[in-house]
């Protein structure tokens, strides 16, 4: 029997990683970053979110989701419904027609709040449908989907479109989305103003806080029984069938987990970066989760943080200098990816490092390397 | 209903299936070559959308040409075929270089397509301009007939139509009539068979991915005739193709037709009487039920698995 540290930690190797990260995330990168780019680094962390949960879901489950971002753009949606609720009190919204309703409700002519705005009113409430809401949907695609066994590039079309659907739609629906421009103007959580600098660091750590704490839940569910039924399922679903397992129950299950730990990224990204958008729910950011994780790992919970902070990282420094370049590079990485690398930076680290087969000599080597990288990016910004 | 009466609603219901027959022939034609490449290789071209823009900047650029020479009237059947040429030599290039590494991975395809996708859209934006170009049409495409005073039809529709049912009618025959097709459905049901018996497997998997991307390129010159062409153009559309292809049966022509239309028609009257994106959502959704209740698509072929 495994302890419940090694299933949380996945080992000394797994535990060296995840210290290294910790260390990475906790200490060395708000000491050394600004706060200007230590919040794009928190923006980049929320993202990771997503590629943690498509690590379980397409790395290890075999089911590719394109619809992420919807779960992301849902826990942000929901998290910035109370923000924005809270910003559009009577005082400060007096010159609109109807005061106390968020500023683009009034634009669009609505003289009251919308019945499904009303429960974003109370914190607990919001932080409980940040989870279920994304997790709900989950489960209702989920349902119909694996109980009629439709599986690989269906579930990914279908997923697509979902995407589509809900994109489309809060665009559409301008006098109670907030349209094409997201909900903005955010600025304060019961009474504590989320734009200062104090709120920037806190937010920050407790995003780190949290993504690690997703990646034990991650980790933890990987080692268990489940996990060994996850690959299983990916790699000879027929057979878990035949052996006695409801395989539908499990897709859905580990589905869910993946909405809800891609909200809790949403929500994060809405008090960090202080307003949500249809941009990051439609079919282009989805995709572009799916290769963050790809790029780190699709195996590795690690390696998909790393993968998700690396492409980023790439795209705020090309796109601002080289924007032309930038898609070209993208698309690059997208085909370099899949035909050179399918298991990504962590199927490199675990080539080169297993030459060494001690794990302390790599991980005071990886830290040092690492060290050395995050002081040399210094330099280059 | 919705403040017409019923006279109105006639003529709309007319006028909105008329241009709901561009929006449907457009999409058959995108949804035909998907159907080949998705529907027999198994393959999930998320570049298809790019490959229906290469056709239609094919017919812009022959439509500057032919501006130039004074042959605007004529140069629209050529058009149609240098796009055809054009998207089908990319495509054999591109199964040559990509695809082939790929067949046993199908979700890989997806991420190595998309990032193709990509960078043809860059390399769109980089040749042509971020702005969207329209082509000269000749002159008999222009205008509209009117069969009673209240009825306008479009002849670039007609037209777009005209040409969709011709290429399907050839699609059909390639596929079903000719030894080409014989080989290619071969090669897709038994591929270890096929080879057996003397069909070189690799060329075929080749030409069917290249004529899929062909008539992709026929798609973006018939697109040319209704809308201008962005370097987005193609990425538009790509769902709503494959939404066709899988709501209609993957390997079923009859429904790849069939569900073209009933999206397409469904898309363009909702539009009409909701707002354009609620039309969409609106079909969107139908379809996304419905596939839910029924995940083989309308005319699924029954094979055991």
């Amino acid at each position: 029997m495994k302890s419940l540290s090694d299933k949380l930690l996945g080992g000394k190797q797994g535990a060296v990683g995840l210290a290294i990260l910790a260390l990475l995330l906790f200490v060395v990168f708000p000491l050394w970053l600004d706060l200007f780019r230590l919040g794009l680094l928190g923006k980049y962390v929320t993202y990771a979110f997503v590629a943690v949960s498509l690590v379980l879901l397409w790395g290890n489950g075999g089911i590719l989701s394109l619809g992420q971002g919807m779960f992301f753009g849902l826990g942000g949606y929901c998290m910035a419904m109370f923000l924005k609720l809270e910003a559009s009190d009577p005082v400060s919204t007096k010159i609109q027609t109807t005061p106390g309703i968020p500023d683009f409700m009034d634009w669009n002519q609505l003289t009251e709040i919308p019945w499904f705005w009303i429960p974003f009113k109370s914190l607990p409430l919001t932080l409980l449908l940040v989870l279920v809401v994304p997790t709900l949907l989950a489960f209702t695609i989920g349902y119909a989907m694996f109980k009629r066994r439709v599986g690989g590039v269906y579930f990914a079309i279908i997923t697509q479109a979902i995407a589509l659907i809900l994109s489309i739609l809060i665009v559409g629906q301008q006098g109670y989305t907030g349209g094409v421009n997201g909900i903005t103007d955010l600025k304060t959580m019961m009474g504590w103003d989320i734009r200062t600098e104090s709120a920037k660091y806190i937010l920050y750590f407790a995003n780190a806080g949290l993504l690690i704490g997703c990646m034990l839940l991650a980790r933890y569910i990987l080692t268990s029984k489940f996990g060994m039924l996850l690959l299983a399922m990916r790699d000879k679903e027929e057979r878990v069938r035949f052996s006695g397992y409801d395989v539908s129950n499990f897709k859905i299950f580990i589905f869910c987990v993946a909405a809800m730990i891609s909200a809790i990224g949403g929500a994060m990204f809405t008090l960090q970066i202080g307003f949500m958008s249809p941009s990051f729910v439609g079919i282009v950011p989805s995709i572009e989760m799916v290769i963050f994780a790809a790029v780190g790992g699709r195996m590795s919970l690690i390696g998909a943080v790393y993968g998700t902070l690396l492409v980023n990282f790439g795209k705020t420094v090309f796109s601002e200098t080289f924007p032309e370049l930038w898609l070209f590079l993208m698309g690059g990485l997208f085909i370099a990816v899949v035909m050179f690398f399918p298991d990504g930076l962590a199927g490199i680290y675990e080539k080169y490092a297993k030459k060494f087969d001690i794990a302390g000599v790599v991980s005071k080597y990886v830290s040092k390397v690492s060290k050395k990288a995050s002081k040399m990016i210094g330099e280059i910004i | 209903m919705f403040g017409y009466t019923m006279d109105e609603v006639g003529n709309i219901m007319v006028m909105q299936g008329f241009s709901g027959l561009s929006l449907f022939s457009v999409l058959l034609l995108m949804a035909l070559g998907l159907a080949i490449i998705f529907g027999q290789m198994g393959v999930i071209n998320m570049a298809h959308g790019e490959f229906m823009t290469v056709g239609a900047y094919t017919t812009v650029f022959m439509s500057k040409l032919a501006v130039k020479y004074e042959i605007v009237n004529s140069y629209f059947v050529f058009a149609i075929i240098a796009a055809f040429i054009l998207a089908f030599f990319i495509g054999y290039f591109i199964e040559y270089l990509l695809i082939r590494h790929l067949y046993k991975r199908p979700l890989d395809t997806l991420l190595a397509t998309w990032g193709l996708s990509l960078v043809m859209q860059q390399i769109f934006r980089s040749t042509f301009g971020a702005k969207e170009v329209s082509a000269e049409l000749p002159e008999w495409l222009l205008g509209s007939f009117k069969p009673t005073p209240d009825i306008d039809i479009p002849i670039n529709g007609v037209f777009v139509m005209g040409l969709a049912l011709i290429v399907t009618v050839g699609v059909y025959f390639f596929m079903f009539k000719s030894r080409g097709g014989l080989r290619v459905r071969a090669t897709m049901q038994n591929r270890i068979m096929a080879s057996a018996v003397g069909i070189n497997t690799q060329k075929v998997d080749r030409l069917t991915f290249a004529l899929g991307c062909g008539i992709a390129g026929v798609a973006g010159a018939a697109f040319t005739t209704i809308s201008s062409t962005g370097p987005t153009t193609g990425s538009l559309y790509i769902v709503d193709s494959f939404m066709v292809v899988v709501f209609g049966g993957a390997a079923s022509l009859m429904g790849t037709i069939a569900s073209a239309f009933g999206i397409a028609q469904a898309q363009s009257i909702l539009q009409f009487f909701m707002t354009s994106s609620m039309g969409k959502v609106a079909t969107l959704m139908t379809i996304v039920i419905i596939l839910m209740m029924r995940p083989e698509g309308l005319f699924a072929s029954k094979v055991r698995k």
